[in-house]
């Protein structure tokens, strides 16, 4: 407990069982707060959450067994959108190891593929150095998820605590400057393109570089587009903005892609989602690509002019070497202007209703300015938030929190529960679907006995929307096991949890219903009958390109 | 490459894609890796789940306690090498790792071959394992077992010349090498 308060942790989230329960026994009268949750992927993702919205590393704990499986979902998670997390597992005392002994299961195992490192303790003398690498490992570099898995025994033995200050990990050894030839090279490139994009992703959020992002765009008239994890790492409302890119972006920022002369990738990851169909993506460009995982470069698509290291400090570099150039910005006229004309031509847009129902891009509409845009937003898996990356607009980073490389339904509530502790201060609103917020549910007690004041406002169409989008579009019609049937009473269930519960269902009434809806203290669960089949476009449909977007 | 800030022209077309290509030969990857539990199923792992194949594996001591030494086997034709290295990398307990060119490094692996012997064909097999400058170290009435030492190719060859005595089992132990001259692997 004593490796934890020295690494700077206030706040853990988790379950007590049998294996942990010396670590709980030491959080008793920590002075660490603990937010104890009702089932172990919320602790995961709230962990997440707190990560996402603080900067800071996210700490979840969980006993042996089935405690530590239930994290599998939220380490693999963040693995994906690299979120730097702390997981503490409880595992069977020593003399138990290997015998399939009660609640035993080899999480160090089974969490093999999917952390960033994981340390099985075997020594109590371990402990304080294995936290404290723990800790480095997870934000340093490419942040991710670390394993601390710690047999009962082990963390029961009074050990003297003395402070660790130092790593000793000659495998590890994150490269973050980024070479200086390799930036000039690149603000050359810059120079003489005529068509060039700025492609930015989570990795800017993570690098704390936004700031520094927006300075290189505007050293001359650089089109942005952004990832969905990159949304706010460029501030939304600005003339240089695209919209996000991918299967469910803007035909302008697809379109800029396929035609650029020069792309620009910083800490993004040429995810299928983001490429379509690899070997017709971006034919006619050159790629610079900046990221501090080497792996990630030429992994997909490969590189010209790869730049390994941090964002934060290269970003300024690169501007400071393009700036010298002193390169006459006319060249850009006609890219400009062909990119307004996409712009203009194809806005993000859907037919609204005649009469009194909710759309469901009209819903994400009205959040938005129900929260004056400044909310911190968190959503599940699915059409709500696709839309949510569509139509609300993040003016910063760290406002918008969702499962993006993994995908995981039922985020939204735990994530905006960790998110809300993070910075109590911020007004934390989930945005789910009536399929994933059922996943978690649970969490609703947790925020209500925690008194954790998060809105949750369920897009409920009673379908599995996306899925039902994708048989209607490429299977048919055949509506297979997406139809919801009967939800639950989403107001009683608030209810029942102890939360305030709502219902909306008429468009004229549901702005001043989400804003009395976000002036209440406690947590509140608003239940808002969007059109049942409405599609999310722009697409472009699995495994093609770019020219084939479809609505 | 010039200073900041002058103007030169640099042509797009001109500029390479420098990596990600498949080198269409075999690779030897001499690691360096913390000598400490489930590091050798973190290698096995990361091989099996980005769908690279390992041709062969070899794991022992150095001369450091605290670190051992993997030697690894793969084929450039099927895997881009750079990214098996680079994926590597990013496990915290590998330390070092370098891919051997194979004019800069010598590498050796020890087979033996259990060959049915008998009676004519005895004296063939140890002609044949004098030419390999093998030796035989055991015989039994209906059998003989060989050790040969060298790089992969010879092990091959010699497998291939005494095949048609009848080959009852073979065993390799997988490749290691070191880099040739002063300088450390």
């Amino acid at each position: 407990m004593e490796c934890l308060k020295a690494e700077g942790v206030e706040h853990v989230f988790g379950i007590p069982g049998g294996a942990n329960l010396p670590t709980y026994d030491a959080l008793y009268d920590a002075g660490v707060r603990h937010i104890q949750c009702r089932h172990e992927q919320g602790a995961g993702h709230a962990a997440e959450g707190y990560a996402k919205a603080s900067g800071r590393v996210g700490v979840a704990l969980a006993t042996s067994g089935p405690g530590a499986t239930n994290l599998v979902t939220p380490i693999a998670d963040a693995m994906m959108d690299s979120v730097p997390t702390v997981f503490i597992t409880g595992q069977v005392r020593t003399d138990l190891l290997g015998t399939d002994g009660f609640q035993e299961a080899d999480v160090t195992g089974i969490t093999m593929p999917v952390v960033k490192h994981s340390i099985m303790i075997q020594d109590p003398l371990q402990i304080p150095e294995a936290i404290h690498e723990a800790f480095h490992i997870a934000r340093t570099g490419r942040p991710g998820p670390v394993l601390v898995d710690i047999p009962q025994d082990l963390s029961r033995a009074d050990i003297p605590y003395e402070p660790v200050d130092s790593v000793n990990l000659p495998g590890y050894q994150p490269t973050t400057e980024g070479n200086t030839k390799q930036i000039r090279l690149a603000a050359k490139a810059l120079a003489n393109s005529r068509r060039p994009v700025i492609y930015a992703g989570g990795g800017v959020i993570n690098a704390d570089a936004s700031k520094e992002l927006v300075e290189l765009c505007e050293s001359d008239r650089f089109p942005v587009t952004c990832t969905l994890m990159g949304l706010g790492g460029f501030p939304a409302p600005h003339k240089q903005w695209l919209g996000m890119l991918g299967m469910h972006g803007t035909r302008a920022a697809n379109y800029a892609m396929d035609e650029a002369d020069l792309i620009v990738c910083v800490g993004a990851r040429f995810d299928d989602r983001i490429t379509g169909k690899l070997s017709e993506f971006a034919p006619r460009a050159k790629f610079i690509h900046i990221d501090i995982d080497p792996a990630e470069i030429s992994k997909n698509v490969p590189a010209h002019i790869p730049i390994v290291g941090d964002a934060k400090n290269i970003l300024p570099k690169l501007t400071a070497e393009y700036r010298a150039l002193e390169t006459d910005g006319s060249r850009l006229d006609g890219w400009s202007e062909r990119i307004h004309g996409w712009q203009e031509k194809y806005p993000l847009g859907y037919e609204d209703s005649d009469d009194s129902e909710i759309k469901p891009q009209f819903m994400v509409e009205a959040l938005y300015e129900a929260t004056g845009g400044d909310a911190i937003l968190t959503s599940d898996v699915g059409q709500h938030q696709m839309w949510a990356a569509q139509y609300f607009h993040f003016k910063g980073p760290r406002r918008w929190i969702n499962s993006g490389g993994l995908g995981t339904m039922g985020f939204g509530l735990p994530s905006a529960m960790g998110a809300k502790v993070a910075r109590p201060d911020d007004q934390v609103v989930c945005l789910a679907g009536d399929g994933s917020v059922i996943m978690n549910i649970q969490e609703l007690a947790t925020c209500v006995t925690e008194n954790i004041p998060v809105k949750t406002f369920i897009m409920n169409n009673g379908y599995l929307g996306m899925v039902r989008q994708w048989q209607e579009l490429f299977w048919d019609g055949r509506y297979s096991s997406v139809d919801m049937g009967s939800s639950p009473d989403w107001v009683k269930l608030a209810e029942a949890f102890g939360a305030k519960g709502m219902r909306l269902e008429d468009k004229g009434e549901l702005l001043d219903g989400m804003k009395s809806a976000l002036a209440e203290d406690g947590p509140v669960v608003v239940d808002v009958r969007v059109t049942p089949e409405e599609n999310c476009y722009p697409m472009i449909p699995a495994g093609q390109a770019a020219r084939d977007m479809v609505g | 490459m010039g200073e900041p800030g002058t103007k030169e022209v640099l042509n797009l077309d001109e500029l390479q894609a420098s990596t990600g290509f498949r080198t269409g030969r075999k690779h030897i990857l001499s690691l360096l890796v913390e000598n400490t539990p489930g590091v050798l199923a973190r290698i096995s792992g990361l091989f099996a789940r980005r769908g690279f194949n390992i041709d062969s594996l070899a794991v022992g001591p150095t001369d450091d306690d605290s670190i051992s030494r993997i030697t690894l086997t793969v084929d450039g034709a099927n895997h881009p090498i750079d990214q098996v290295t680079k994926q590597l990398h990013k496990l915290v307990n590998v330390i070092k790792i370098r891919d051997l060119e194979p004019e800069e490094s010598v590498a050796r692996e020890l087979a033996l071959f259990k060959i049915s012997a008998d009676g004519d064909s005895r004296g063939q097999i140890m002609e044949y394992t004098d030419i390999f400058r093998g030796r035989i170290v055991d015989v039994s009435k209906r059998s003989m077992t060989v050790e040969v030492t060298g790089a992969d190719d010879k092990i091959e060859a010699f497998e291939r010349a005494i095949r048609p005595f009848g080959l009852i089992e073979m065993v390799r132990t997988g490749e290691v090498a070191v880099s040739r001259g002063r300088s450390t692997t």
